[in-house]
């Protein structure tokens, strides 16, 4: 089932906040991890209403008004988010509020805790008692919500759906994550995150919402054609034969991926996955890469997706996201996106030009 | 009592994340709820906290909260009698 | 055309039974699993009475015949339990794979470890095995691993209507032929977290909760996993087994009102059961019986009742919340009561809404307060709503 990607909001580490620019710069760091850029969100946001939502909510709600404006919905069928972490800030207060003792707790951080709060909050802004979902699987987060939004249109449920991937990142569950070694043990500069060569990952952070249709409009960026998530049970995937596999079920053969988009995250212990796509079967295709600029976070899928559908749109691969030099064909018609955590979830999403 | 209205204002400001409300413009008898400041349910338990963190009063219905937060005067007058 | 999605496996996990025979008879005896805390250390303990497992963490890894014996948070080993329970029942150990998903929910996730170790994790070097059970994928990976599935797995949150979510999400899928079969379902360990979360709420009762009383005073917190085998009734013929129920409607709305409170005439609870009721083809007069989401808390009761009053007009099913035998189980709460309301359709009971003594004044139906036994029950609607007003209704069939 094909969805439209008909609007975009992504609050990233880079200057994405505005829809009608595609990465004019890239922002480079030297960081532990990548903090997100936040736009002033009293412009989207009543002071009022705001005043008990975490940074993660606000960026959620915000995210979300960009994307809706940008596609010129005032109210969509659909309200469907992925976060892997949800709101890490609430749920830090109150644990250590309980540590040190206290028996207390506020209830603020409480209800802001539940991981449906941003889908909820978005639909308590817009009034809108449509189908209302989130999903919380670590990197197969963002996807599930995709793939729940294609279904809702497959079914004729819903003509649209707004979709997001959000995550957050704080000082302390860096610390914390870094233990159990998912992160660089120091500061590193973002933009040669492949020349690292050392385990762990850069973090990151962001809230990218899309609103999906299932007809193209004035507003279309592009087409999402497919999307698919693949648990590694038996951790011993071969990753070639899934991507492979993947685009052969879309009937098509690689030669016709004018793009892929590859999730590098600096971490050796699993960056030789897409090492294995790069030299093998996509060794003629444009390969790029997208953490760099976001770092990594369980819905960093929807940076991609942001990245992705700005290329169809704009026909132009930004500056300082190749990874191999291949000219690729005139016509940018279809992207592929690979992400993978930990080499256990793997995800695949596909984009096609939208008819002109 | 009229220092512990200013006191509470600032508390009341602070534990509900009034960003862009200053002491001067929270009347001491307009009403918290409903019109004023427009708080709700979880305001009230927030300020349910905030009697027992710094007061060490302690209230167990929330509906006891709806005649002690009417307004700021009410809480301060609450505080004094306990 | 649609393919038709029915149940052929249960799995439960509570503090009325350990597994689905001891539920039966727990329900069939009118015994509640309310009681004081004995496992969970909170400071609340003689405060509240909550429906906790009566078992030990100990206990809950032998029951899932789990080693190494780390690692595993309390959240992960009730699913585990509950999950393989539904997975044996359904036969699917025994029959050729189709394909299969997976979709768990949970809230807090691993919490009952984290709030034990969040100290430990920050200031020193142990404790490091339980730094990724925290997030919610873990007590599902846990599970897929158990089970061995990987054709589809995901996990849902949206507090106290997962499960139900999960079960909708199942059947969706099924239904739109991109799986067969679905092991969907919740699981949720009682933690502090929840304790004084949902204190600092002040919706916690002190005695077993009342719901539909005019003297309720708010929930008790319960704890538990349940699951159900979903499959199409195609993949249902193989194997000779046995089909429960058929999950013939579903439908999901959103309050969009308030984070923890419903519209006062129950707007999301009403627009999810018209849904589901539209999709299941039936006139609402078809429904025998509600199991309530019925929480026990002031605004839950008054909203879903009149929201049942709004739909079914002058013929009112036979209404019960069977969460004074449960308490309530939040992420697991829709699954477990999905099997509470099947119960019905195979054993031919209503369960009693217990602890109710004087029915509020603003809902003209009465709940039943007995169980009624030898009675005819072909359709039952399951209710679950849960906080950010995530509203789903659940409709099954009698087969």
């Amino acid at each position: 089932m094909t969805a439209y990607i008909n609007g975009t909001g992504l609050i990233s580490p880079q200057n994405t906040t505005n829809p009608d620019q595609f990465l004019p710069e890239l922002a480079e760091y030297t960081a532990d991890f990548l903090q997100a850029i936040h736009p002033n969100f009293k412009e989207y946001i009543n002071p009022i209403a705001a005043r008990r939502m975490s940074r993660l909510i606000k960026m959620g709600i915000t995210s979300a008004k960009i994307a809706l404006t940008d596609a010129g919905c005032d109210m969509p069928e659909a309200i469907i988010t992925g976060t892997g972490l949800g709101s890490v800030e609430d749920t830090e207060k109150i644990l250590s509020g309980m540590i040190s003792g206290e028996q207390l707790m506020n209830p603020t951080p409480f209800i802001q805790s539940t991981y449906n709060t941003i889908s909820s909050q978005i639909a308590i802004t817009l009034k809108c008692h449509n189908y209302n979902s989130t999903y919380v699987h670590r990197s197969f987060s963002f996807e599930s919500a995709l793939q729940d939004a294609l279904m809702q249109f497959l079914e004729g449920s819903a003509d649209t759906a707004l979709v997001g991937g959000i995550d957050e990142m704080t000082e302390n569950h860096l610390q914390i994550t870094r233990r159990a070694g998912h992160w660089k043990m120091v500061p590193v500069n973002n933009l040669r995150l492949r020349t690292y060569i050392t385990p762990g990952a850069l973090a990151g952070e962001g809230a990218a919402f899309f609103l999906l249709g299932n007809h193209q409009t004035a507003s279309t960026y592009a087409a999402l054609t497919d999307v698919k998530t693949l648990y590694d049970l038996k951790r011993n995937l071969c990753i070639e034969e899934v991507v492979t596999g993947f685009i052969s079920d879309n009937n098509l053969d690689i030669s016709q991926i004018d793009a892929i988009i590859l999730g590098y995250n600096g971490d050796v212990n699993y960056d030789s996955v897409y090492d294995k796509l790069g030299s093998g079967p996509f060794r003629e295709t444009p390969q790029l890469w997208y953490k760099h600029l976001c770092g990594d976070y369980y819905t960093s899928t929807g940076f991609a997706l942001w990245l992705a559908a700005n290329i169809l749109k704009h026909q132009l691969i930004p500056a300082g996201i190749k990874i191999n030099n291949h000219p690729g064909s005139n016509e940018i018609r279809r992207i592929l996106i690979y992400n993978q955590y930990r080499n256990i979830n793997h995800s695949l999403l596909l984009l096609t030009r939208k008819q002109s | 009592m009229e220092e512990l209205i200013e006191k509470l204002k600032k508390e009341v400001i602070e534990q509900l994340n009034l960003e862009d409300i200053s002491p001067e413009d929270i009347e001491a008898d307009s009403p918290l709820f409903g019109e004023g400041l427009g708080l709700d349910s979880i305001d009230a338990l927030e300020l349910i906290v905030l009697l027992e963190k710094n007061y060490g009063l302690k209230i167990e219905d929330p509906k006891d909260g709806k005649k002690i937060f009417h307004s700021i005067r009410t809480m301060a007058e609450y505080i004094t009698e306990h | 055309m649609t393919r038709r999605v029915v149940i052929t496996g249960i799995g439960i996990l509570s503090s009325i039974g350990r597994n689905l025979p001891e539920t039966i008879n727990s329900v069939l005896t009118s015994r509640s699993g309310i009681g004081r805390l004995k496992h969970l250390n909170s400071f609340h303990r003689d405060e509240f009475p909550f429906a906790e497992v009566q078992l030990s963490n100990e206990q809950l890894l032998d029951l899932a015949h789990q080693t190494p014996s780390s690692g595993y948070s309390r959240n992960a080993l009730l699913g585990m339990i509950a999950a393989r329970e539904a997975f044996v029942h359904a036969g699917l150990d025994k029959i050729p794979r189709l394909r299969t998903g997976l979709i768990s929910a949970t809230t807090v996730g691993g919490m009952d470890r984290c709030e034990l170790f969040y100290g430990d994790f920050l200031s020193n070097n142990t404790r490091n095995e339980y730094i990724d059970v925290y997030d919610c994928a873990d007590s599902t990976e846990m599970i897929a691993d158990l089970l061995q599935i990987d054709d589809y797995i995901t996990t849902i949150s949206t507090a106290c209507s997962s499960a139900a979510n999960a079960l909708l999400l199942g059947t969706r899928m099924i239904r739109n032929g991109k799986l067969d079969r679905v092991i969907a379902g919740g699981t949720e360990a009682l933690t502090s977290f929840h304790v004084n979360g949902f204190n600092a709420l002040k919706i916690l009762d002190k005695v077993p909760c009342r719901p539909f009383d005019t003297n309720r005073n708010g929930i008790t917190l319960g704890e538990g996993a349940a699951y159900l085998v979903l499959e199409s009734a195609e993949a249902a013929q193989a194997g000779g087994r046995e089909i429960f129920a058929e999950l013939a409607g579903f439908g999901n709305a959103c309050e969009a009102y308030h984070q923890t409170a419903s519209t006062p005439d129950g707007l999301g609870a009403f627009l999810a059961m018209e849904r589901a009721v539209k999709i299941s083809g039936l006139d609402p007069s078809a429904i025998d019986y509600i199991n309530a989401h019925g929480t026990g808390t002031d605004n839950n009761d008054v909203a879903e009742g009149l929201a049942i009053e709004r739909l079914f007009g002058d013929n009112i099913p036979k209404v019960s919340s069977t969460k004074p035998f449960t308490g309530h189980m939040t992420s697991a709460a829709g699954s477990a009561e999905a099997i509470l309301s099947i119960l019905c359709l195979t054993h031919r009971i209503i369960p009693p809404n217990l602890n109710l003594k004087t029915t509020m004044p603003e809902i003209r139906f009465t709940p039943v307060t007995e169980l009624i036994k030898n009675i005819d029950v072909n359709t039952v609607m399951s209710n679950s709503f849960g906080f950010g007003g995530n509203n789903t209704s659940l409709i099954f069939k009698r087969i």
